[in-house]
């Protein structure tokens, strides 16, 4: 339809030829994510599948690492919506990464209490000790650094976020033995204060 | 007042649905579910519980609203704590899950809802573990699913993960998000009692309101409305950090004082420095000086001194805080936090941030503070939700009772403050 008096009415003026990019590699559930998502649809009304679309994007990204056009593509003809829905839904939320991240992202908290703990040190030294900016993430694809908005751990200030893991009153010191840690130990390495609180009363 | 919400959370299997049901555990369900529902809101009525969140809206009002006459109906739990300075809801969840779906499922009953959906944070990964565990629990023994405890009432509940956005928080941006889009506000009216999530009526309940329903059920309407002041009854979670001795969550009833939080329970401000500011309820109100410590930490109290409870973070800044830089540091998380919808808002806290980081790196000008002020005028009020009027609070709050810090900045090219924040903060960037 025509906004203005002197265009044709029939003409089409939404010529837009941009798609996605065809970027990463072809993209489909494995089987038992596949399960997980048949799963989780089931939690909200038939006709509102839409309501799993973050459900449905965290397990690409855990299946995948992040977010590729082929796997908003999956998503989005599970679902039953357009890939423009499931893209304006990926680029909103900060927790969904449109671009390879490290096998450890380091998340440090950035807001007011952390900062009054010294979350800008922490940060100083993670970036001193991988050579990085926040931001960024290493060559050999092992880690990544940001700095995040409040995490709501602000007792236990400053809180670097490891993948789901929190490591919580974090000193500078404590921050590079925790690289030094995950260098050394993979995943072991991720434990958060409370869990060890609970291990320490079980 | 002896804890209630938080009496369990040091015992180590508290979470587990045995280690509840020992401790009269979904005993308030039971007696929930032989009353009529609508006996249930005039008692949450009569308690005077208020919301947790941050409002402080009565909870059985809002479920009084909720239109009885369309189904379904739903309950969405939120459990998106995202303001900076908040994490009462995280030990609750975490040590304590089964009273929250105790909560919900009572609400369920209360407004004929049945599905409750608890909205979580993404960046709660473990505690959403714990409470999905814990629910799974639940139905396995029959307090949750079909035909709960033989009384014929089905009730689903589920998680919801979110995926790290402060908006979500709004009640309108959570339903939004719940359903499968941008976690931005509806313009409201009409409110998610009428039109909520699916456009069905929808009560939108914080996790502590819903942790107080089952105390309110089991122990009668009075007993909750004695707990505490005139109007601001039943125990309180707050949540002190900051440059105190011991940050965390303090349960007390409104009575107490932000003296006696801070002093007493928090162990007061650390490294024998003294007090400069408190912010009372979360960085999106405004910050309360020294000679208002004495103001009762409750609804009406922090209101009468020019302030809000909000959602009951205290946030303790000793003398060395630097205030410019904490209305930098907190108009970057509202400039990365704004939902982009209303233009004010979108435009305004990156302007604002920009404005004061240059001010706090000392390369700023006198006619910035009237930009400041002339800008947090056009956002205030102009906008579909409170992000708005919360964003530019930092700056309009500084800007009031420390107009000399700024001015120092300008003048002297840097921050004038003592030494020893330097010592502490030895690479901070920016002037100090």
């Amino acid at each position: 339809m025509s906004f203005h008096p002197k265009m044709a009415y029939d003409a089409t003026f939404h010529k837009s030829k941009r798609q996605l990019e065809d970027e990463g590699p072809a993209f489909e559930y494995t089987p038992e994510n596949r399960a997980r998502f048949d799963e989780i649809v089931k939690r909200y009304p038939a006709d509102r599948r839409r309501s799993a679309v973050l459900p449905a994007l965290y397990l690409a990204q855990y299946q995948q690492g992040y977010i590729t056009a082929n796997a908003i593509r999956h998503v989005a003809g599970l679902l039953g919506i357009t890939r423009a829905d499931v893209e304006d839904v990926v680029s909103f939320y900060t927790m969904f990464y449109r671009k390879p991240v490290g096998r450890f992202v380091l998340q440090v908290c950035r807001t007011l209490s952390c900062a009054l703990n010294g979350a800008e040190r922490v940060t100083e030294e993670l970036q001193a000790k991988l050579g990085l900016k926040s931001g960024e993430t290493d060559p050999s694809g092992t880690f990544t650094l940001l700095e995040v908005e409040c995490l709501g751990a602000c007792d236990r200030a400053p809180v670097i976020m490891v993948n789901d893991a929190w490591h919580e009153c974090q000193t500078p010191e404590d921050a590079g033995r925790l690289v030094d840690d995950l260098r050394a130990r993979g995943e072991a390495a991720l434990t958060g204060c409370h869990h060890v609180v609970e291990r320490a009363k079980g | 007042m002896d804890p209630v919400l938080t009496k369990f959370v040091r015992e180590p299997h508290s979470f587990t649905l045995d280690f509840y049901l020992q401790h009269e555990g979904y005993e308030a369900l039971k007696i929930a579910l032989g009353k009529k529902p609508d006996e249930i809101i005039e008692m949450v009525k009569a308690s005077g519980l208020r919301g947790r969140g941050g409002a402080g809206f009565p909870t059985g009002m809002k479920w009084q609203f909720v239109d009885k006459k369309i189904e379904p109906r739903y309950i969405a739990c939120n459990a998106d704590e995202s303001e900076p300075g908040t994490f009462k809801d995280h030990l609750l969840i975490e040590r304590n899950p089964h009273l929250l779906i105790e909560g919900c499922l009572i609400g369920c009953y209360a407004i004929g809802a049945k599905t409750a959906y608890i909205y979580i944070r993404g960046e709660f990964f473990h505690v959403q573990q714990v409470l999905e565990k814990a629910i799974a629990e639940a139905y396995a023994r029959g307090f949750a699913g079909k035909n709960i405890l033989g009384s014929g009432f089905d009730c689903d509940v589920y998680v919801h993960r979110g995926a790290g956005a402060y908006e979500a928080g709004e009640e309108t941006a959570l339903l939004e998000s719940l359903e499968g889009k941008r976690a931005q506000p509806r313009n409201k009216p009409p409110f998610p009692a009428v039109v909520g999530l699916y456009g069905k009526p929808t009560a939108v309940n914080n996790v502590e309101t819903l942790c107080n329903v089952p105390l309110v059920v089991k122990n009668g309407a009075e007993w909750y409305s004695a707990l505490g002041p005139e109007k601001n009854g039943g125990p309180k979670l707050y949540c002190v950090s900051g440059h105190v001795k011991r940050p965390g969550v303090y349960e007390a009833s409104m009575n107490i004082t932000l003296r006696e939080l801070i002093n007493d329970r928090a162990g007061g401000v650390r490294d024998g420095r003294t007090l400069k500011a408190v912010i009372p309820g979360g960085s999106s109100v405004p910050i309360l000086l020294p000679d208002q410590l004495d103001t009762q930490a409750s609804f009406d109290g922090i209101q009468k001194a020019g302030s809000l409870l909000g959602s009951a973070a205290i946030v303790v800044l000793d003398d060395t805080t630097c205030m410019v830089w904490l209305a930098e540091n907190l108009l970057h998380f509202y400039r990365h936090e704004s939902c982009g919808k209303c233009t004010p808002c979108r435009e305004g806290t990156d302007w604002l941030h920009k404005i004061v980081r240059r001010i706090e790196r000392g390369e700023g000008k006198m006619q910035d503070l009237d930009m400041l002020s002339s800008i947090a005028g056009n956002i205030a009020g102009k906008t579909l939700c409170a992000f708005g009027d919360a964003a530019v609070t930092p700056i309009v709050t500084t800007l009031r009772h420390f107009r000399h810090e700024y001015e120092a900045h300008i003048k002297e090219g840097k921050c004038t403050l003592p030494a020893a924040w330097r010592a502490r903060h030895p690479h901070a960037v920016g002037a100090h």
